[in-house]
């Protein structure tokens, strides 16, 4: 597995993997526990907008896909919120808005987009190192984030009335959650892709959470495993020369389903020796 | 504020999509009181403690808890929500939980004052034993009193609890109420209910809500006026105990 080190684009997949799971760790953390897998969703998909925009306007796309999936964040938290509209209906809408107006840049944009394909299905071998000082500022803004108001994230995941009652500022709060989830989507964006972006940002907090019921036990854990899985499945790509983020995601599954059924026959096994010892 | 009254409502209207949900509310809650707010279902018993805790405005009206906005006031009240809306599998253990309630605002920490109140709470609601565990090993009457500890856990000078006894037994129920009375030396104590059956020895006053507010007074006297509420014929018998505790209706 050394010798992949010797190539400097493999150097920067590996950094990008662990940055990448630091984010998907912590945040795909909430992303499970408030059941906002679809919100998250909908962020990742109306960010093809700001790609469209960025082809447009000749500048890196990463650039402009921050602005445009804080924005459709806000709007999809202030629309299911305000209005009358139901959350689902939001996400669905906005969802459909973003990849549509990416479309028309597209479109609009002369000549030939590159590597577009990237975007849509990632590709962790292309990153280039301005995007990893890019992901990372934003790793250090998330985990500021989260560790100034941890403890008004957890009460308002729980329980968002008792905790507005007891004086925590929820609007403000689940908007800046809304946004973290955007930040992440754009540093997932390079990794796996527009599509494949809900894959890590749900199931390393899913394998985890089975085994624990500490939400920061859950968080350190589902960072390390998404350092592995990332790296693993990069590895596995390399060998046999396949999708890199579809490899990830695929990977990140099989040792869901894998843990899912080792829990349960650990539950089993241990139900039976109860009932033995009874 | 005058007369003891710690919340004072007056000409409260709510509409849910132009459907009248509260008409026209005049209703006060004093020290010490220990009232039972009954009515059907969708009758606004909800409504009125949201309204009460500032989570709903109301379309006209005015509302004051302990004499300020309820957005304000209402640091000094205790919820117990309907119990039916919690995620179980949610990563937190019961003195975690409890903790919660002892929020004090941004970027700080909970001090060991806050930590020995959440155990002082958890004793009073029997629960201190439970401390560290998850709330999914518990079952429906000690998760209703860990969420009590939580209401309580910030020494508030009124608990508002809706629905505090749905899905108990009636001997967790009885219970329960016996741990109100205890509570009700410290402070006020409103409950809701569409469960007639509900109204125990124990509270002292009555309201009957359903859309208007039918009556509020002693729990004596109220018959008439319940069944003008329900829209039908009710018999009120006491907890558990195989007689009236109100007055046989007249025919």
């Amino acid at each position: 597995m050394i010798e992949i080190f010797q190539y400097e684009f493999m150097r920067n997949a590996v950094i990008a993997a662990i940055l990448v799971s630091i984010t998907c760790g912590i945040v795909g953390t909430y992303v499970v526990i408030k059941k906002i897998v679809f919100i998250s969703g909908g962020i990742s998909h109306a960010a093809f907008g700001g790609i469209g925009l960025g082809y447009f306007l000749g500048v890196n796309p990463i650039i402009t896909a921050i602005p445009f999936s804080i924005l459709s964040a806000i709007a999809i938290g202030v629309i299911s919120r305000k209005s009358k509209l139901s959350e689902d209906a939001a996400i669905g809408i906005i969802w459909a808005v973003g990849m549509a107006s990416g479309i028309l840049f597209i479109n609009l944009t002369p000549g030939f987009a590159p590597d577009l394909f990237s975007y849509l299905f990632g590709n962790i071998l292309t990153i280039p190192v301005s995007d990893l000082y890019i992901m990372l500022i934003m790793n250090i803004a998330i985990i500021l984030i989260v560790v100034l108001f941890f403890r008004e994230f957890y009460a308002a995941s729980f329980d968002e009335e008792f905790s507005t009652i007891t004086g925590i500022p929820n609007r403000f709060l689940y908007l800046l959650l809304l946004c973290m989830i955007a930040l992440s989507v754009v540093i997932l964006i390079r990794i796996v892709g527009i599509i494949l972006v809900i894959a890590l940002l749900t199931i390393p907090a899913s394998i985890c959470r089975q085994f624990t019921y500490d939400i920061k036990k859950i968080m350190i854990s589902s960072v390390i495993t998404g350092i592995i899985l990332t790296i693993g499945g990069l590895w596995i790509s390399y060998l046999l020369d396949i999708a890199s983020g579809a490899t990830i995601v695929l990977l990140l599954a099989v040792v869901f389903l894998t843990s899912y059924f080792i829990k349960n026959m650990v539950t089993a096994v241990k139900r039976l020796k109860d009932k033995k010892s009874i | 504020m005058k007369n003891n009254i710690i919340i004072d409502l007056k000409n409260i209207f709510f509409y849910y999509n132009q459907f009248p949900v509260l008409e026209d509310i005049n209703f006060s809650i004093r020290q010490n009181d220990f009232l039972a707010i009954i009515g059907p279902n969708g009758g606004g018993k909800t409504t009125l403690l949201k309204i009460i805790l500032g989570l709903l405005k109301p379309d006209r009206g005015k509302v004051e808890v302990f004499g300020k906005d309820p957005r304000e006031g209402r640091k000094l009240i205790g919820y117990l929500p309907q119990y039916a809306y919690f995620d179980l599998s949610f990563p937190v253990n019961v003195f975690d939980l409890v903790i919660m309630g002892r929020y004090n605002g941004l970027f700080k920490r909970y001090s060991r004052e806050d930590r020995e109140s959440v155990i002082n709470a958890l004793e009073i609601v029997g629960m201190s034993e439970y401390r560290k565990r998850h709330i999914s090993m518990l079952s429906t009457g000690q998760l209703q009193r860990v969420l009590l500890a939580r209401a309580i856990v910030r020494k508030p000078k009124l608990l508002l609890l809706d629905e505090p006894t749905a899905g108990l037994d009636s001997k967790m129920q009885k219970s329960v109420y016996e741990l109100f009375q205890e509570l009700s030396s410290m402070m006020a104590i409103v409950f809701v209910t569409h469960d007639i059956g509900a109204i125990s020895v124990y509270v002292e006053r009555i309201a009957c809500l359903n859309r208007k507010l039918f009556y509020h007074g002693p729990k004596e006297g109220s018959l008439g006026k319940l069944e003008e509420a329900y829209k039908c014929p009710v018999e009120i018998l006491a907890h558990g105990i195989p007689h009236r505790v109100l007055g046989r209706h007249r025919k």
